[in-house]
């Protein structure tokens, strides 16, 4: 019983939800006599995802692998600078306001910079803006992890003449994963703009954001909306999993 | 077992408005086996002794010596419980309290290391929570479990900050006699960094009172209730005018007569 009412809870009306909506925007469509020019509904988008199937895959696959790419940089050197920042004062207070300042910039003025820079390499260029746009969180609450070690977990080891690594892989990294997941939940979302960001302005023949520039240059409704729809998808599932790896490592900081 | 002697020991911080001092000329020895508490005002530099004791910082004058060894650095022959009993609450509390045996004897097999931490689990009646995460746990059961860890190295010294501090009365009252039944069992020398006078007497040997800062030796004295002692023995007539004693001494430090 109770087995059932979790499986209603958590997948049936979720469904009953999306149906609704579905159902909604199609009669708004439908009521207003809208073309298909001004505002698709969702009847157009089976045959536009249809129709273009074998582009969604490819470009689809453009854009999972680069937004996971720039975000595991993101990881590495966000972790990286958080650590310095976490054990040094004098880096954090010394990077904190350049960091800050950077964060500050708008990334869309950023990608015809770096469009410029490395021209013709649009893996990398589309790798790169998904990373600046989404370290800051991860340095960020690596470093705020680390500086609130309480002194006790430290003064413990320390008093037993444990070095500073054993220090840090047994207590000050396990300690800090919940925050690094806060933290990667938000990254992984902003990776995924910045890569989107980039196939949009500068179209490279690459990836869903290319797929919505040629459809909005034919004038193809059903197709722009299927893209947002794949977008939102490939969105939700880049977020999930980085919700399970958040169970796998930093399970224990829930609690019921 | 080793004893715990201090000789003249000042220390001072450095600040930007210059040196602060935070002790001066601290002398106390604590023989093999026995129990000291220091008492004395808020903020009186009680929580540095125990740093200096633990090697965690070197006094600016003076000498300790655990052992008849100077203390030069961190000695893994010390162990320390603090008020805020932190755990790592992603391990079980079996695995919080095996943590400084994975760091002084990384090669005793993980199994001997458990076992020896569900023994001391048993000493403090918390049997069957060896699974539980921390989270699960109680204020004093934190405490306990956090007592253990602090001996599951069998260290010689112990050092006690306020371990009692934050908890309610019934429950201080139950780890006293948790800390009696663990001296019987554990070969220790036991320091205790306290506010509370009753419990200074109740657990100690002797009690030493410390002035306001910097911190000097203001008063010693011995307790003599034997090595049985009951929660009744804290009020007897003999007790009681010891408590007042303290509690005198306590105000003389903070300046109020």
């Amino acid at each position: 019983m109770e087995l059932s009412n979790n499986l209603v809870r958590k997948v049936v009306i979720p469904l009953i939800a999306i149906a609704i909506f579905l159902v909604v925007w199609e009669w708004i469509v439908w009521i207003n006599g809208w073309p298909n020019y001004k505002m698709a509904s969702p009847s157009d988008l089976g045959p536009a995802f249809w129709k273009y199937r074998v582009l969604f895959l490819e470009y689809g696959w453009d854009t999972f692998w680069r937004t996971v790419a720039g975000l595991g940089l993101s990881v590495l050197v966000g972790t990286m600078l958080g650590m310095i920042m976490g054990f040094s004062r004098v880096i954090r207070e010394g990077l904190y306001p350049l960091l800050v300042g950077f964060n500050a910039i708008p990334k869309a003025t950023v990608v015809p910079v770096i469009a410029l820079i490395l021209v013709g390499l649009d893996d990398l260029n589309t790798i790169l803006i998904a990373f600046l746009i989404s370290f800051f969180p991860i340095a960020v609450s690596v470093s705020i992890g680390l500086s609130t070690l309480e002194p006790e977990y430290r003064d413990i080891l320390r008093s037993l003449g444990a070095t500073r690594l054993t220090i840090f892989w047994k207590i000050a990294l396990p300690k800090t994963l919940p925050e690094f997941f806060g933290a990667l939940k938000v990254a992984v979302t902003l990776a995924f703009i910045g890569t989107n960001l980039m196939e949009i302005v500068e179209p490279h023949g690459k990836g869903l954001g290319h797929l919505f520039d040629s459809g909005k240059i034919n004038a193809d409704y059903p197709l722009m909306f299927a893209v947002l729809i794949a977008l939102a998808f490939l969105g939700i599932v880049l977020f999930y999993i980085v919700v399970f790896l958040e169970r796998i490592f930093a399970g224990w900081a829930e609690r019921d | 077992m080793s004893e715990i002697e201090l000789q003249e020991v000042s220390h001072e911080f450095l600040t930007p408005d210059g040196p602060f001092p935070v002790l001066e000329k601290i002398s106390l020895k604590v023989p093999e086996g026995a129990f000291t508490s220091v008492v004395g005002p808020s903020g009186c530099g009680k929580s540095t002794l125990t740093r200096l004791i633990s090697g965690l910082i070197k006094p600016t004058q003076g000498s300790i010596k655990l052992g008849g060894r100077e203390v030069t650095g961190p000695i893994p022959t010390v162990g320390m419980a603090f008020q805020n009993p932190v755990m790592l609450e992603w391990r079980s509390v079996v695995k919080n309290i095996t943590l400084p045996l994975e760091i002084v004897a990384p090669k005793m097999p993980a199994k001997e290391q458990e076992d020896r931490a569900r023994e001391l689990l048993k000493l403090v009646s918390l049997e069957g929570y060896e699974e539980n995460r921390p989270s699960e746990l109680s204020g004093g059961m934190r405490q306990r479990v956090s007592l253990c860890r602090s001996l599951v190295h069998r260290p010689e010294v112990l050092i006690l900050d306020e371990p009692f501090g934050a908890l309610d009365a019934f429950t201080r009252e139950e780890l006293w006699q948790i800390m009696h039944s663990l001296r019987d069992e554990e070969q220790i020398t036991c320091l205790l960094i306290t506010h509370d006078l009753r419990e200074s007497v109740f657990l100690s040997d002797e009690v030493i009172v410390l002035s306001d800062r910097p911190a000097r030796n203001q008063y010693t004295t011995k307790i003599d209730l034997g090595s049985e002692r009951t929660l009744d023995d804290l009020y007897t007539p003999q007790t009681t005018e010891q408590l007042a004693v303290l509690r005198h001494q306590i105000e003389v430090a903070q300046g109020r007569k």
